[in-house]
């Protein structure tokens, strides 16, 4: 690997650094345009002892599509996919929400008691794809389709209010100044770096997206691996759900997390994780994240009409994926060459 | 051969199986309710034609190893930009022939990228998804009715000879079935499913073909958007929510492999027929609330997942 058809490697960007640095700059022009264009929107107040403002508001919007995209960016550099993060999201609410209303269990039991929900619930993902092997589309369209179902059944299709001040400082709280969900995706955002940079987990992810059967030659346990990443990522769909039933204090299973595997596998992709699997970047997912709530978020105070929100951010989605694609590249620098 | 050939066809088979038992299962628990009628089996057409319809682009799809996640917010679109066109005092005819025109060019469009741009069917299907289901919030947000002597006509045929609807649909049927079984296209698209980098170097064109599958898909999800408005005798920008994974559950149950190469429209038709069947049970019995849609069919994927992979798992010989 020290040359590179016979050129120096020092020359050479590796892919994934360009699309961070594209993610990065996108995130940036849309800030200074608001610090340029919108007043009011990099102001931050300290009130009460806590930050407000537009900044801490996206932070904080965004926190449940970035604790997702965390699961599912290890998910995806294993070339595979979780759509059913949403209605895992559906589950953990409505099994809290019933747990504290309906069976009074104390906060702490019933967030154990979620979690352990969630991770049997990724644990089965993981199953159906190594095991069984599943194509991961497939296999997590089955809880999918079925999860919301599940939630449905277990709230009646109703919506279960959770008066539980604990609960809702999950969402609504302020640790050191900083709203609490924040927090936990920072806390999980170090514990995923530590568990998969610091131990060989991250490597043994990355060779299996590269090259699964090669991967198994060289003594990975593929299936294990996969198995992790699934499961990892349901816990993670879990949080999320917990933040999302704390924020409007209630478990809704029909709206709760619809569409928002698709914003976790869009942030992961403007993150600079490929599709196709193999070297995976957590930093870029939450700036991906960040990019989507931003731009949202400047949809919304511009003034833009709300139906124009869609499109915006198809184009914009739909512009970074082609920043990212090697062929636009390529066929850019030819133009510019010749 | 034999043997093997047997085996190809056994997932169609258990679909058929799988329909038929529904089917008696219900004719003989509803048997007071009439269920084993040629009413209700027209229902069944009618109702899902829609479902169908994009179903049916979505085997196309699926069976060149792709995938489009844009079907449901086409239906959307097509029938808000319909109602919208009619309201502006433009012919129906002329409206439904501009809504197929451009559901087929955003299909295209779709499909260059995938083609261009090397990137996956997947991510561009879903920003195609966000920007189509995005220009029918543009074009209204509000429902708009439609009000149309063609539309009456429309409707007294339907109730007094036979659901136009479906008839669009059966026909859609035939012409796919046609495509796929005796068209130089249809054995492209199972020779690309099958393996793409064979089908390239065997001089099959690939990358048109990419395209044009991606516009079929286009077509028929905008003619269900079409027949949308046939039935609802209104257009609403949010038609066909999620409708793109009941499509994706419709051909996998039809026996289509997700990865693509192998399957048929005709077990599609199976598929959109047993949701159908689950979603007329479930109305018929009154008490059974309607999450449990999903979780059935959450459990007929399942079991039609599990069932491919035995069998697949055979032919290779692991």
């Amino acid at each position: 690997m020290s040359t590179v058809n016979g050129k120096p490697a020092k020359e050479v960007i590796r892919p994934w650094q360009i699309n961070l640095l594209c993610s990065l700059i996108v995130l940036n022009v849309l800030l200074y345009f608001n610090l340029f264009f919108t007043p009011g929107f990099m102001l931050l107040e300290f009130k009460h002892g806590h930050l407000y403002g537009s900044l801490v508001d996206i932070l904080k919007l965004s926190s449940r599509v970035m604790l997702v995209s965390l699961g599912m960016t290890l998910v995806i550099a294993t070339a595979g996919v979780d759509l059913s993060v949403g209605a895992i999201m559906a589950i953990a609410g409505s099994v809290a929400a019933k747990l504290l209303t309906q069976d009074h269990a104390g906060l702490s039991a019933a967030i154990v008691a979620t979690l352990g929900v969630c991770f049997l619930l990724g644990a089965w993902n993981g199953a159906l794809v190594a095991r069984f092997g599943v194509q991961p589309i497939v296999a997590t369209l089955i809880l999918m389709v079925a999860g919301r179902g599940i939630a449905q059944l277990l709230t009646d299709g109703q919506i279960i209010t959770v008066e539980n001040p604990e609960f809702t400082f999950i969402a609504g709280g302020h640790f050191l100044g900083l709203p609490v969900p924040f927090v936990i995706v920072l806390t999980a955002l170090v514990l995923t770096a530590a568990l998969t940079r610091w131990t060989a987990m991250g490597l043994f992810i990355e060779s299996v997206g590269n090259n699964e059967a090669a991967s198994r030659f060289a003594g990975v346990n593929a299936r294990a691996v996969k198995l992790f990443v699934y499961t990892f990522c349901g816990l993670c769909a879990g949080v999320a759900g917990l933040i999302e039933a704390s924020t409007i204090k209630a478990a809704d299973a029909n709206n709760a997390g619809l569409y928002l595997e698709l914003d976790a596998i869009m942030a992961v992709v403007i993150g600079g994780t490929s599709l196709a699997g193999g070297r995976f970047n957590l930093p870029g997912s939450l700036a991906g994240a960040l990019i989507i709530q931003t731009l949202t978020t400047t949809i919304l105070t511009r003034g833009v009409p709300v139906e124009y929100t869609l499109v915006v951010k198809a184009v914009v989605v739909l512009a970074v994926c082609l920043l990212q694609s090697e062929r636009f590249r390529g066929l850019v620098s030819r133009r510019r060459n010749s | 051969m034999k043997a093997r050939f047997s085996r190809e066809q056994i997932p169609l088979v258990a679909t058929i199986t799988v329909f038929l038992l529904f089917y008696a299962a219900a004719s003989i628990r509803f048997r007071a309710d009439h269920f084993f009628s040629w009413a209700v089996f027209v229902n069944l057409l009618r109702d899902n034609s829609d479902l169908g319809l994009a179903a049916i682009g979505m085997t196309f799809v699926i069976l060149s190893g792709g995938i489009d996640l844009s079907v449901g917010a086409m239906i959307g679109f097509t029938s808000i930009f319909i109602a919208w066109l009619c309201a502006h005092q433009l012919h129906p005819l002329v409206a439904i022939a501009l809504a197929l025109v451009v559901g087929t060019g955003l299909g295209a469009g779709m499909g260059a990228v995938i083609r261009f741009m090397a990137l996956p069917p997947f991510l561009v299907t879903l920003a195609g998804m966000f920007l189509i289901r995005g220009l029918g919030f543009v074009v209204s947000l509000e429902s708009i009715a439609i009000q149309h002597p063609f539309y009456d006509a429309i409707s007294n045929f339907s109730n007094e000879v036979f659901p136009f609807t479906a008839t669009i649909f059966l026909v859609a049927l035939a012409a796919a079935i046609y495509i796929t079984r005796c068209t130089p296209f249809g054995r492209s698209i199972y020779a690309i499913g099958g393996n793409e980098q064979s089908a390239l170097l065997m001089g099959l064109p690939v990358g048109r073909t990419k395209v044009w599958i991606y516009a079929l898909s286009g077509f028929c999800s905008a003619l269900g958007g079409v027949v949308n408005t046939f039935y609802k005798l209104s257009g609403n920008a949010t038609a066909g929510t999620m409708l793109e994974l009941d499509a994706i559950a419709a051909v996998v149950i039809g026996g289509t492999v997700l990865s693509g190469g192998a399957g048929s429209v005709f077990g599609t038709m199976i598929g959109v027929l047993i949701l159908g069947v689950i979603q007329t049970v479930i109305t018929f019995e009154g008490t059974l609330s309607s999450w449990w849609t999903k979780i059935v069919i959450g459990l007929l994927l399942l079991v039609f997942i599990l069932l491919q992979r035995l069998l697949q798992g055979r032919s290779v010989g692991r």
